[in-house]
């Protein structure tokens, strides 16, 4: 069976980000950009689970601006089969990607779609279980265990208070937590031999998709800043001024 | 204009995160329904009636609801979003669960982690793991929202709302629950503790982790939270992860020790009242964030303040 797993560019993690003077955004020009990490987590699962044996062949779909053919060319390196890139240069939102995966989907019929379970830039953790519901497949998020078997995913997943696990039927969307594995490191030959690989390269229109996005940011800007704070020479006086002065314990 | 919250309950109580989405709904204008889904959940619906501020509670009762699967309580949600402008989850791995699956299926986009309700269109979420604050309009027939339960106030109680039993959908089929393992805590609830004592990889060991630890979370009433790496090392359960991608807290106090203060950790503690740092180092991020930083030894500063309180 195939598996389709979705790839995003983001601003690499490492990064502190400056919010724009202007209040329209966060300054991503001249920004070191990587594979959202969660993402990473998904291909390396994916590819795991090819060397299982329960995947024959794993997709990687990136959707955004043309650079994100170096995140795909990533995923090849880590050991993705081929890839595909819906460009396009709007702003997408997580309806519009998953629409584009659903999409996408129809076409290559996978029978499991692996997606991080949230990209660090928007934070929204939202573009899997949209496309299991548009899709009308069952969902397993924030999955930290995945076993293949008759048909079926058993996935542990990391809920508040512990852990819960859920079989669901495949086809399936499954979205990746933390704990699920550690990526690889892609090793040179790997990269040398990704840049081999295949990569097409489709439009939203192509795949009748309409990515206008449904939200519009009126305006960004900085979290509000915290007072300087002091340092304590000894315990006696933190235990002294938490006591007295911030009168919190 | 009518506001559905959808409730996060254990059958028996409702989870604290639902009276601070309730609030949130509030916030929105017009009145605030309250679902409770669930299976012999009649308990969760009598305390749902009871906050004040809700004119009704809706209460769908079936086995298939039990387990609370995400295709089957969206399925329920979407039964009754007609009815609704707004539709609000709180923002838990549950929330954040179901949320996309019923904003997907009303073709509307979501809004996730909603510290702040500008007007019922216009909303204020943390976006680069908090490093920046989006103001975002929905321009969608339904607004569907996940609310970050520490940008609101619990709502209180003293409301009487009568409870309406609605037909529960069918079960959808494809997911089964099989399991779960719950993190066994005596504990005040990390989310909704006043104060918080937390743990880095400094510790060095699980076993060090509460030994020097608990005595303190003992003598304040905490609960016990760790950073990412302590966790990744295994020195603490996942469940205690504070941060981007764990919980995200605001108590009264917030103790870090032996924490550096990583971007994805300061995200998920920066809103907390006072903040305290133990470290060794006096470099560590930590203390740009911290009212009151102690740099010392934690092995010998945490025990010390224990003796001291």
């Amino acid at each position: 069976m195939k598996a389709l797993v979705a790839v995003k560019r983001v601003v690499d993690y490492n990064v502190k980000v400056r919010v724009k003077s202007d209040g329209t955004g966060v300054d991503t020009a001249n920004v070191k950009m990587s594979m959202n990490p969660f993402d990473e987590i998904a291909v390396e699962e994916a590819v795991r689970l090819k060397e299982k044996g329960a995947v024959s062949e794993v997709i990687a779909v990136s959707c955004g601006v043309t650079q994100c053919q170096e995140t795909l060319r990533t995923a090849m390196a880590i050991g993705a089969d081929r890839a595909i890139l819906v460009e396009c240069t709007e702003e997408l939102q997580p309806l519009a990607v998953a629409k584009l995966l659903k999409a996408l989907a129809d076409k290559e019929q996978p029978q499991l779609v692996i997606l991080g379970k949230q990209a660090i830039d928007d934070d929204c953790n939202q573009t899997g279980q949209m496309l299991a519901a548009l899709a009308g497949w069952p969902q397993a998020t924030f999955a930290s265990k995945v076993e293949i078997a008759d048909g079926r995913a058993q996935v542990t997943r990391e809920v508040d208070g512990g852990l819960e696990t859920v079989s669901v039927a495949l086809p399936a969307v499954v979205t990746t937590d933390l704990r699920l594995n550690e990526p690889r490191y892609v090793t040179l030959p790997n990269i040398m031999k990704a840049k081999k690989k295949t990569l097409e390269v489709v439009k939203p229109a192509d795949l009748g998709v309409d990515v206008t996005p449904r939200l519009k940011t009126l305006k960004v800007s900085e979290p509000p800043k915290r007072g300087a704070g002091i340092k304590v020479p000894d315990v006696a006086t933190l235990v002294a001024k938490l006591k007295t002065e911030a009168k919190v314990i | 204009m009518t506001t559905l919250v959808i409730a996060e309950h254990d059958h028996g109580s409702l989870k604290g995160a639902t009276l601070n989405t309730v609030t949130a709904a509030l916030q929105c204008g017009g009145e605030v329904h309250v679902l409770v889904a669930g299976h012999q959940a009649a308990a969760a619906a009598q305390a749902a009636a009871q906050i004040a501020g809700v004119t009704k509670v809706l209460h769908a009762d079936a086995p298939q609801l039990a387990e609370q699967l995400a295709e089957n309580v969206a399925a329920q949600v979407l039964a009754l979003a007609g009815a609704y402008s707004h539709l609000l989850f709180p923002a838990t791995a549950h929330g954040k669960n179901v949320a996309p699956r019923v904003a997907a299926l009303l073709d509307v986009a979501q809004v996730s982690d909603v510290t702040r309700v500008d007007s019922p269109d216009t909303f204020e979420r943390p976006i680069y793991a908090g490093n920046a604050i989006a103001v975002v309009q929905s321009s969608d027939k339904v607004k569907v929202l996940t609310v970050r339960t520490t940008g609101f106030d619990a709502a209180g109680a003293g409301g009487s709302a009568p409870v309406e039993s609605v037909a529960p959908v069918a079960d959808g089929g494809s997911s089964r629950f099989v399991g779960r393992e719950v993190t066994k805590s005596d504990r005040p609830e990390l989310t909704a503790a006043k104060i918080i004592v937390s743990g880095g990889r400094a510790l060095g060991s699980s076993d060090k982790f509460n030994e020097v630890l608990t005595p303190l979370a003992d003598k304040l009433g905490a609960a016990l939270g760790a950073s990412r790496a302590a966790v990744d090392a295994g020195y603490a359960p996942n469940d205690w992860q504070v941060g981007q991608t764990g919980k995200i807290v605001a108590p009264s106090l917030y103790i870090a020790a032996g924490i550096s203060g990583a971007i994805q950790h300061l995200a998920g503690m920066k809103d907390s009242k006072v903040i305290v740092a133990i470290n060794k180092d006096p470099e560590a991020p930590i203390f740009s964030v911290a009212d009151y930083g102690l740099e010392a030894d934690l092995f010998e500063a945490v025990p010390e303040l224990v003796r001291q309180l």
